[in-house]
């Protein structure tokens, strides 16, 4: 269970994180939806420790940890493959520093089968197209050994059907390897179809406004009558979050004398 | 034939074809200037002349530019890790460049001898600041996602170095290399010129001393043939090595 209590995180006059919990049950996948600029890849920032907190508690299956950079594993958007190594060094890289040398390769090769990369092993990521360069940095994920994976827009600079395709290998992610998901994503269908639990954000600071724990069994369909209901009412939810922080940021410009300037 | 190649090679004939033409049409006396066929004579006929010349200088070029690395590699690894001791050295590096080496040859000779040790540290001075300032940049240029990336794996300095910041820097540090064998002539020639008891630039001063102009310039053709040569070489080593771009 990851439980993340208080935590609070400010630049200068900005507070992205006042006091922000959350709770995510083990084995669970959890998605955060929230407009652009919420907080939301600062959180996976705090969380990482790849920016410090300013307060607030981490705790990782019991234990308080300072971070959780060496607890979990990371994906962002860019794929982040080293274009010097080929598509298996890229994946085995985190093996490869952890110096675990003990059939990681054996397992790289079946996670490449199992993913559709068999006969790509030795290609250069600049060879191979950028669907199979993402299911490279899955791999590369997987190969971390972290209960617990942290995705942070993974499948937003993909094209549709890559995008389909991915999705079903995340599912795969948690239903077969049994890793503990907390994925960012402005998709909120995508969070539909993939989340046990969707937990829509609200900006300045970053809070949850609604969670919805789903239950109907995956995969499920895009054009599902109640997947359909709820991806209507966040939607709502998303559009008047935004409208208010439009509003609140041009009542901050007027404030500090921006809006007189622009 | 590449077109580029074509183009080089037609504008390199059509000054040959001029100066040549213009050397026979004015009379122009071989203590004057040397029309290129009397230049490619005297390469070919003083070859066993200027062979060991050649085969000095290229020596000198080539410790020269070993020394240049060994200095250059760790030192810009240094800067980069150590940025107060980067920022520290920083001015001892543009020094380096800033006082001319005619000025330096001297006391290197005085130094280091009439050997060949006083021309390769002449070549090293003028190769290891273009290699050390563009290993640097590299190393500096990689990108911060990469960086956190590595943190999170929880890498060390090592293979921080090994996996990311090296590969990252390579072609920069290539770039650096291209600019460094071309100028190291320049080194090795002015250290021959100002104390040697062999080499191109001290045959080019023997030459022009008896006013054998076309010797002169037939070193001046083996130096830009060495040059070439070199530079042509990390290129192939470059596109050998760099196979990602």
């Amino acid at each position: 269970m990851l439980e993340v209590s208080n935590l609070t995180k400010s630049f200068s006059d900005l507070t992205v994180l006042d006091g922000f919990d959350l709770k995510v049950k083990r084995g669970r996948f959890t998605t955060l939806v929230g407009a652009s600029g919420c907080g939301k890849s600062t959180f996976f920032d705090v969380l990482t420790g790849v920016v410090p907190r300013d307060a607030g508690d981490i705790v990782w299956m019991g234990e308080d940890v300072p971070n959780l950079g060496k607890k979990a594993a990371y994906m962002q958007q860019k794929d982040l493959l080293l274009p010097w190594l080929s598509l298996i060094d890229n994946a085995l890289l985190p093996a490869r520093i952890a110096k675990r040398d003990n059939g990681a390769r054996e397992k790289g090769l079946s996670l490449f089968n199992r993913l559709g990369l068999d006969g790509f092993e030795d290609y250069l990521p600049r060879k191979v197209s950028g669907g199979m360069r993402q299911r490279c940095a899955l791999v590369r994920t997987l190969m971390f050994e972290h209960d617990l994976v942290l995705l942070d827009e993974p499948l937003s600079a993909l094209d549709a059907i890559t995008r389909r395709s991915l999705q079903s290998l995340l599912l795969l992610l948690q239903s077969e390897f049994n890793k503990t998901i907390l994925m960012i994503t402005h998709d909120v269908e995508e969070a539909l179809l993939l989340a046990d639990e969707v937990l829509v954000l609200r900006a300045f600071p970053m809070t949850v406004c609604e969670s919805f724990v789903l239950d109907t069994p995956k995969p499920r369909r895009g054009d599902d009558p109640d997947i359909l209901k709820i991806k209507e009412h966040i939607l709502q939810v998303l559009e008047s979050e935004h409208l208010n922080g439009s509003a609140s940021f041009e009542n901050r410009d007027s404030e500090s004398g921006v809006g007189d300037i622009l | 034939m590449k077109k580029s190649t074509l183009i080089s090679l037609t504008l390199i004939m059509t000054v040959l074809a001029v100066w040549e033409m213009a050397c026979r049409f004015f009379e122009v006396p071989d203590f004057i200037l040397p029309a290129p066929v009397q230049i490619v004579t005297v390469v070919l006929v003083q070859a066993p002349i200027i062979l060991p010349h050649a085969a000095v200088t290229a020596l000198e070029i080539i410790l020269g530019i070993f020394l240049s690395l060994l200095v250059a590699l760790p030192l810009a690894t240094v800067m980069f890790v150590r940025p107060s001791i980067g920022k520290a050295l920083s001015p001892f590096l543009v020094v380096s460049q800033a006082i001319p080496v005619f000025a330096l040859a001297p006391l290197l000779v005085i130094w280091l001898g009439y050997g060949i040790a006083s021309k390769v540290l002449m070549a090293a001075i003028i190769i290891f600041f273009p290699i050390t300032v563009s290993l640097l940049e590299g190393y500096r240029d990689c990108g911060d996602e990469y960086v956190m990336f590595f943190r999170l794996m929880g890498a060390g300095f090592w293979d921080a170095l090994r996996l990311l910041y090296w590969p990252w820097a390579l072609p920069f540090f290539f770039a650096g290399l291209k600019v460094g064998v071309t100028v190291a002539t320049i080194g090795a020639v002015i250290g021959e010129w100002v104390g040697a008891q062999m080499g191109l630039g001290y045959l080019m001063i023997q030459a022009n001393a008896r006013l054998k102009v076309d010797m002169v310039f037939a070193a001046i053709l083996w130096l830009s043939v060495m040059g070439l040569s070199l530079w042509a070489f990390v290129g192939f080593l470059e596109k050998k090595i760099i196979t990602w771009k």
